[in-house]
């Protein structure tokens, strides 16, 4: 076990290499993700049939075909016509369309779930068009999608482990040498506690997101207060005297 | 460079037998062998969860979310490697259920949840022994709300099966690469490969939605 340890540390410096790739694919894939979220479920909601149909067929065509198949025809197909992507941008753009096709779902449904007077009352102030999402409509529905989306960040983060398989070094492909050099079960143990460390550290971001979005909204403490527990505890202590 | 057609019907007719095979004996096998095992075992952690004690019940807890929040791809690979003289493709069947489980363990939970304490008291009053307690009031009723969320969860693991190709399983996917590496020619296998998964996966979910909107009518 110890000799294992020392192996650990020897590889440690790659494996964090490996961690950065896995990273980039995330953030790279979710910001990707969350544009065309916003942008397919925005135009799903269009009264005209030509956008609102173009977006259905985007959404369902990038949630139907399977990760792995876009994936590989990004990679195998794409240079047939001339686009040669590197390895990377392969992954972030697979991983982008796929979930971000999931996501303009719950951007959707999150903006029908905001209440009819809300919208009433944009009308009833005269807000343009932009002013009335942007300002009214949007902030409410963010704080309501952003929990489904933290699932979506997670679905996305466990998602990039596949792209190794197209000869990309993250942090999947750093396990397998780790596996080499030790055995199995160390090897592995320690790569599944390393994602669920990410996946840990993300969803507490994202928690906190949602804190300061309702808070935004005049509900609930500001992150500041929500993350000092002494001031909290204070406050709970005036309370019961 | 380019002397031959950029999609060509004669490799895309010999290249779907192939698919389709693959795709019935190892993407759908998985599929429904996988459904059933992630669905009885799915229940089982959920009742054993609720029905244990504490420490038993958190420990439960931690190992399902450990599993729920790390990649399938990196299970298979693991059990892939500890269990070297097993099948893949049994392997593929028991990671892929075992991972679905943790899922659909969550989805009963709720459904178990929503059950009317009334019914846990109810139960109580006709002095009703814990087994008939779960068999005969508490699962019946939290089931009828879960089916269309293990549906969905049902069609996740449809499109996720792929991943077999990390332990060498030809589903789908991989015989679609092989066909591609041998011929030099990608585009048709890969896009017959994509169509096949949207023509199942579409109208499957389709139907779920409209069994969710009946199910949702007659509560």
């Amino acid at each position: 076990m110890s000799e294992h340890l020392i192996k650990l540390r020897d590889a440690w410096p790659q494996i964090l290499d490996g961690i950065g790739i896995t990273l980039v694919l995330t953030v790279g894939g979710a910001a990707l993700a969350l544009v065309v979220a916003i942008a397919l479920g925005l135009l799903a909601r269009f009264d005209n049939i030509l956008l609102r149909g173009t977006a259905r067929v985007f959404i369902e065509f990038f949630r139907g075909t399977s990760l792995v198949v876009q994936l590989f025809w990004l990679y195998f197909v794409l240079p047939r016509f001339g686009v040669e992507l590197s390895a990377i941008a392969v992954g972030i753009f697979a991983l982008g369309l796929n979930y971000g096709a999931y996501g303009a779902e719950v951007v959707r449904g999150s903006l029908n779930s905001v209440p009819a007077g809300q919208w009433e009352a944009t009308t009833a102030l005269s807000l343009s068009r932009t002013q009335r999402m942007w300002r009214v409509i949007f902030p409410q529905a963010w704080a309501l999608m952003i929990p489904s989306l933290t699932n979506l960040l997670i679905q996305l983060l466990k998602g990039t482990a596949i792209v190794s398989i197209i000869a990309m070094a993250d942090l999947t492909f750093m396990i397998d040498k780790l596996r080499q050099d030790t055995d199995t079960f160390f090897a592995y143990t320690v790569g599944l506690l390393l994602y669920f460390a990410l996946a840990s550290l993300l969803t507490l971001g994202m928690n906190a997101l949602e804190i300061r979005a309702k808070h935004k909204l005049g509900r609930g403490d500001s992150l500041r207060s929500a993350l000092s527990f002494s001031s909290s505890a204070s406050r709970a202590g005036k309370g019961v005297a | 460079m380019n002397s031959r057609p950029l999609w060509d019907w004669d490799a895309a007719w010999e290249v779907l037998p192939l698919l389709l095979e693959a795709f019935i004996t190892v993407t759908l096998y998985v599929t429904v062998v996988s459904s059933f095992i992630a669905a009885v075992l799915g229940l089982v952690l959920a009742i054993a969860r609720r029905s244990s004690p504490r420490p038993i019940s958190a420990l439960i807890g931690l190992v399902s979310n450990v599993i729920r929040m790390t990649p399938i791809v990196v299970q298979l690979l693991f059990a892939y490697y500890i269990f070297l003289d097993a099948e893949p493709l049994l392997i593929g069947v028991i990671i892929f259920g075992i991972h679905y489980a943790t899922y659909m363990s969550e989805v009963y939970r709720a459904g178990i949840d929503a059950v009317p304490a009334g019914q846990w008291e109810a139960a109580t009053a006709l002095s009703m022994s814990r087994r008939r307690t779960w068999g005969a009031v508490i699962v019946p009723q939290a089931l009828r709300a879960t089916v269309p969320a293990l549906g969905n969860y049902v069609i996740s693991m449809f499109k996720d099966t792929p991943f077999l190709i990390a332990i060498t399983v030809t589903e789908v996917v991989r015989a679609a690469q092989t066909y591609g590496g041998n011929h030099f020619t990608y585009i048709e296998a890969i896009t017959l490969t994509g169509l096949i998964f949207l023509l199942s996966s579409y109208p499957t979910s389709l139907l779920i939605g409209r069994l969710e909107k009946r199910l949702a009518y007659t509560n």
